[in-house]
């Protein structure tokens, strides 16, 4: 279980309690957190569950293989922070996540 | 116009496969998809991976079940309109008229829309300016590649498509090829060839930067390009070329007067008729309880509807059930020989 904070680009926050073993995507659409539309259904072939990981948090998620880097090329609006949040698998460790949404995801 | 049983609007693995139930059972059906080809997510996000759910198909690519379900629909002839997109939807008497973006017209009692997550678009720039220039100076497609001949132009993008036209076009004019980081994800050649016209100076490679601003009055005369450091470059350019890939939009469906459920049309699963007499969902755009984004639902789902199609496009026949092993009418519709 992990506590993670979703913020919308508005900075409208929501906080919830996600299972382990889910995705950080998953998390969101459950709890009708608006902000990712997550399209393909986790599957890395659309780039609409697209999230900016707090500064702090980054290097401590584990590296996105290559296929998600190319999938971010497709992203709206990808930084250096850029996630996609299917690819994140939650788990004890993510407890106190941060992610922002952009202000579309297309 | 053309009159037809039942326009299917998609032409994803699910359409296909309606299309067979419908052609053996007797109704003619016409196929509508704004991709350039068919086989819908299979053919176009995956065409390479192997799926290992079909039934009794251990494994097989997107691609070859799209040939394959193909060639299962061979017998009926159906006539598929690629490259073109289902705008309007309005009822006329017992009938739905559908007009598409290339304002092709389709009559008929019934329609199943097979569309996916929606239709498969360019995803475009994320500046709003962009659209402005959209009629003559921002490009997700060439059609005339002449149109960019002797012409400063920028291209946007990490892909083969992005390198590939950077190849083509640096022959007759100057290219800037713009990227978010330094690797590209084309094909080795592709990279290979880029990276040499780069140093022949015949290309000029900006990374890792991203559109952030367009000036131009009708014409687009000057952009800016940012890192994500806010460093920020001025290029001058007559046209920029975005390849980001295709993204899948609802759109027009939405706007049909259908029941929505997060973009998802919710269905009878009886028939999988929607809210609307004679318009069946099916495939990845239909929500039931329980519902499944599985190719396999998306058939079960296929032979229902177009048992669904049956009354309004026959209402003067009661249906009858009968096996391919042993109907002679389905024999007969599918071209075989009696034994
Ligand atoms: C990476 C990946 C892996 C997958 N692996 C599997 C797997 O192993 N097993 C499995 O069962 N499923 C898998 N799936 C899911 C499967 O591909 C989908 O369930 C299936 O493609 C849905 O088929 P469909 O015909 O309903 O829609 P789609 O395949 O999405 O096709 C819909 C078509 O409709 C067109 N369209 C939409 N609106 C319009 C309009 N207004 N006018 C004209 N055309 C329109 C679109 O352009 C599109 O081509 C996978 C999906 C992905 C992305
Ligand atoms: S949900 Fe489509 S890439 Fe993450």
């Amino acid at each position: 279980m992990a506590k993670i904070t979703y913020i919308e680009h508005t900075n409208k926050e929501h906080i919830v309690e996600v299972p382990n073993n889910i995705t950080v995507m998953e998390g969101a659409v459950q709890n009708n957190i608006p902000g990712i539309d997550a399209d393909c259904g986790g599957s890395m072939a659309c780039a609409t569950c697209h999230v900016y990981v707090d500064k702090k948090w980054f290097n401590k998620l584990e590296k996105k293989d290559e296929g998600e880097e190319d999938m971010l090329d497709m992203a709206y609006q990808p930084n250096k922070f850029s996630r996609l949040s299917c690819q994140l698998l939650v788990s004890n460790e993510l407890d106190g996540l941060i992610v922002r949404m952009p202000s579309k995801q297309s | 116009m053309i009159t037809t049983d039942v326009l299917v609007i998609g032409a994803g693995p699910t359409a296909l496969f309606a299309v067979q139930q419908l052609g053996i059972i007797g109704l003619k059906a016409e196929v509508v998809d704004n991709l350039d080809k068919v086989g819908g997510q299979c053919r176009e996000l995956y065409p390479d991976k192997p799926i290992y759910d079909i039934p009794a198909i251990p494994v097989c690519t997107g691609e070859t079940l799209t040939k394959n379900l193909m060639k299962q629909i061979e017998p009926f002839n159906t006539n598929f309109h690629l490259s073109e997109r289902v705008e309007q939807l309005v009822k006329e008497g017992t009938k739905w008229k559908i007009t598409t973006n290339k304002k092709k017209i389709f009559v008929a009692p019934n329609i199943i829309i097979a569309g996916g997550v929606g239709s498969f678009e360019p995803r475009k720039f994320p500046l709003k300016e962009a659209e402005k220039f959209e009629k003559n100076s921002v490009f997700y497609s060439i059609r005339d590649k002449k149109y960019f001949d002797k012409k400063k132009i920028c291209i946007f993008g990490g892909g083969d498509s992005a390198l590939d036209w950077s190849i083509e076009l640096s022959k007759n004019s100057k290219v800037v090829l713009v990227h978010r980081r330094p690797e590209f994800r084309g094909t080795p050649k592709n990279v290979e060839i880029v990276k040499k016209l780069e140093k022949d100076g015949k290309i000029e490679i900006e990374t890792p930067y991203q559109i952030n601003s367009i000036e131009g009055d009708n014409q687009i005369k000057v952009i800016t390009i940012k890192d994500d450091n806010g460093k920020i470059k001025k290029i001058d350019t007559d046209y920029i070329l975005g390849f980001f890939g295709l993204i899948m939009k609802l759109g027009p469906i939405a706007e049909w007067g259908l029941n929505l459920d997060k973009k998802h049309i919710p269905v009878n699963t009886e028939n999988f008729q929607t809210n609307k007499e004679g318009i069946f969902a099916i495939g990845d755009i239909c929500t039931y309880p329980g519902k499944l984004k599985l190719i396999l639902s998306g058939f079960h789902e296929g032979a229902l509807a177009a048992r669904g199609c049956f009354k309004l496009a026959r209402p003067n026949e009661k249906y009858r059930f009968e096996f391919t092993t042993t109907s002679k009418n389905i024999h007969e519709r599918l071209g075989k020989k009696q034994t």
